[in-house]
């Protein structure tokens, strides 16, 4: 098995890695990037991604300060757009149908695609508006509905019992670890299918990020979690899959024990052994 | 560098005379006590000028301020004039102003902020803006002459002057709305569009909501101004005498500080006609003075919430 799956690693190359286990091969592909380049106005962040991600897999991707690494998450749901002069080249399938399509929406790609922020960033609104704000931007009004989504939210989110007999109060009175967890039932009261978490730990202590990687595992019954990380422990611990980012470029792309353990590249192994970054 | 090392290090030798220190140093201080109080004296000429001039409106105005005063209508006997016109057309024009600058002026703020892509065409507006800002405010009272009053035909109204004075005091609105605007954090914003929300729920609720408590103090900033001021409302000819309450939008009109500025003027004529200006003058400040603390109380409280 093992050789097996080294044979079939060294046929693999960096800017077009392929899944190599074969248990992943049952899996569908949730999120596929093809071919797609970035520029910040003359600055190419992003050079020639080519990033198959699988449906219920958590996808860790690590690299160095300036990697290119949140651009990449935020170009996921078009986040990347708000940046002015972004210039955006190749194409990335979402469940086969490309996001930079003309007629998709970036509203409908954006309920599929959820996202959790490097900060906690509730709303200066009650816990439960925060996490009604979704699903009543999406148009349900029904206040009973909202309580029920509001409720299964924030269970999912594994926060439900430490805030139920205060939904009424502001958000900003949580701690930090707790605003980030609702703030991933506010993104889950979305009911999305992606989850893109962009260093959601880096602000939080050690304890809160534990229950945050916690959480993570539970959820991928669920959801597709694609996560930036700069905390290569946090890739190890909780990741199927990583992809390693350098100035831009993917350098290697696999299960997530093969890069820690066997990197095919002597880049991903001096940045994961802390030689730099 | 090793040169310098060798000469200094082994001798310690000092470029501080510390007899010359010594006598140098009473000099020192007492330039410093000097400025000290040339500092002091700049900042109270103004605080003495504003209690004289308080002092002068208050001493004038005793025993002509009263209740009859508030309540009486205008009367070319001292006796019996009061300020109640002045004071509905004063409310009068902020029932125009009030409104139309807030949909115009929250509007051009919204779209600059949040709409406009950010270019030449969006700096044009910016500097044209804040340059209408800088414009004599008798100028606007000629744009108010020309285009309300004749092209449009109000007359002297109440529709024609607050739409003048609205047209006056936008760019302030548009100016502190946009900081509002813009002093809402970004990742609010990432937040709400990262759920699939348009720009337009984005702003409605939570940006909006946000800056709303500096939106406010604009407003309030903006409605004090447009109390206090005269010169548009002269060009556009508002009568010097008028006794008749106005009870529509298209009545003829007076406000406070043009009171002031008539009876003022004819204080020559009539000695009493001082102390009623002294009078009117008291109420418009402290109309301006609480209006100004809501907008400072109002700031002071929404400011670090972030």
């Amino acid at each position: 098995m093992c050789a097996l799956t080294i044979t079939a690693r060294k046929s693999t190359k960096a800017n077009a890695p392929l899944a190599s286990d074969t248990e992943n091969t049952e899996k569908n592909i949730v999120m596929n990037t093809r071919a797609l380049n970035l520029w910040y106005g003359e600055n190419h962040a992003l050079k020639n991604i080519n990033l198959p991600m699988l449906e219920n897999d958590v996808t860790a991707i690590i690299g160095p300060s300036g990697c290119g690494k949140s651009t990449y998450i935020k170009t996921l749901n078009r986040m990347v757009e708000l940046v002015p002069n972004v210039r955006i080249s190749g194409e990335i399938l979402y469940r086969d149908r490309n996001i930079f399509d003309k007629t998709y929406l970036v509203e409908e790609l954006r309920t599929r695609v959820g996202m959790v922020f490097q900060k906690p960033n509730p709303f200066p609104k009650s816990i439960f508006d925060n996490v009604a704000y979704g699903p009543k931007i999406h148009g349900i009004r029904d206040k009973k509905i909202l309580k029920e989504i509001v409720e299964k939210s924030l269970r999912g989110a594994a926060i439900w019992e430490e805030v139920k007999d205060r939904l009424n109060e502001n958000a900003y009175g949580l701690s930090g670890g707790q605003q980030q967890r609702l703030c991933i039932a506010r993104c889950l009261a979305i009911e999305p299918d992606v989850i893109l978490m962009d260093e959601p730990t880096s602000a939080l202590d050690p304890k809160s990020t534990l229950k945050v990687e916690e959480l993570i595992q539970e959820l991928k019954e669920k959801y597709s979690i694609i996560i930036v990380t700069h905390n290569m422990q946090q890739a190890a611990r909780i990741s199927d899959k990583t992809a390693f980012f350098l100035n831009g470029e993917v350098i290697e792309y696999d299960n997530t024990d093969l890069i820690f353990s066997t990197p095919n590249d002597k880049r991903t192994e001096d940045y994961i052994t802390g030689r730099f970054g | 560098m090793k040169d310098m090392n060798m000469d200094i290090a082994p001798e310690k030798k000092s470029y501080i005379d510390l007899n010359v220190v010594q006598k140098k140093m009473s000099a020192r201080i007492l330039l410093n006590k000097i400025v000290n109080y040339l500092f002091l004296l700049s900042t109270l000429f103004g605080l003495i000028v504003l209690v004289i001039l308080l002092y002068r409106v208050v001493a004038d105005s005793i025993g002509w301020l009263n209740i009859d005063f508030l309540t009486n209508k205008l009367s070319t006997s001292p006796d019996r004039a009061g300020i109640v016109g002045a004071i509905i057309g004063t409310v009068w024009l902020m029932i125009i102003v009030g409104p139309v600058t807030m949909v115009l002026g929250i509007g051009t703020a919204i779209y600059l902020e949040e709409y406009a892509k950010k270019g030449r065409f969006h700096s044009f507006i910016q500097t044209n803006i804040t340059n209408l800002a800088g414009v004599p405010s008798i100028v606007f009272g000629l744009l108010g002459l020309t285009i309300f009053v004749r092209v449009f035909g109000f007359g002297s109204s109440i529709i024609a002057g607050g739409l003048t004075m609205s047209l006056l005091v936008l760019p302030i609105v548009v100016v502190s709305a946009q900081e509002a605007i813009r002093s809402v954090p970004q990742f609010l914003r990432e937040a709400s569009y990262g759920m699939g929300a348009t720009k337009w729920q984005t702003i409605k609720n939570v940006v909006l909501p946000s800056a709303l408590p500096g939106v406010l103090t604009g407003m309030i900033l903006a409605l004090s101004r447009a109390i206090g001021e005269t010169a548009p409302l002269v060009v556009i000819g508002i009568p010097a005498l008028l006794i008749p309450i106005p009870g529509s939008l298209f009545d003829s009109f007076t406000v406070l500080p043009m009171q002031i500025y008539y009876w003022t003027i004819d204080s020559v004529l009539v000695d009493e006609y001082a102390h009623l200006a002294a009078a009117t003058i008291l109420v418009l400040l402290t109309v301006l003075f609480v209006m100004n603390s809501v907008a400072i109380i109002i700031r002071n409280k929404f400011q670090k919430r972030y």
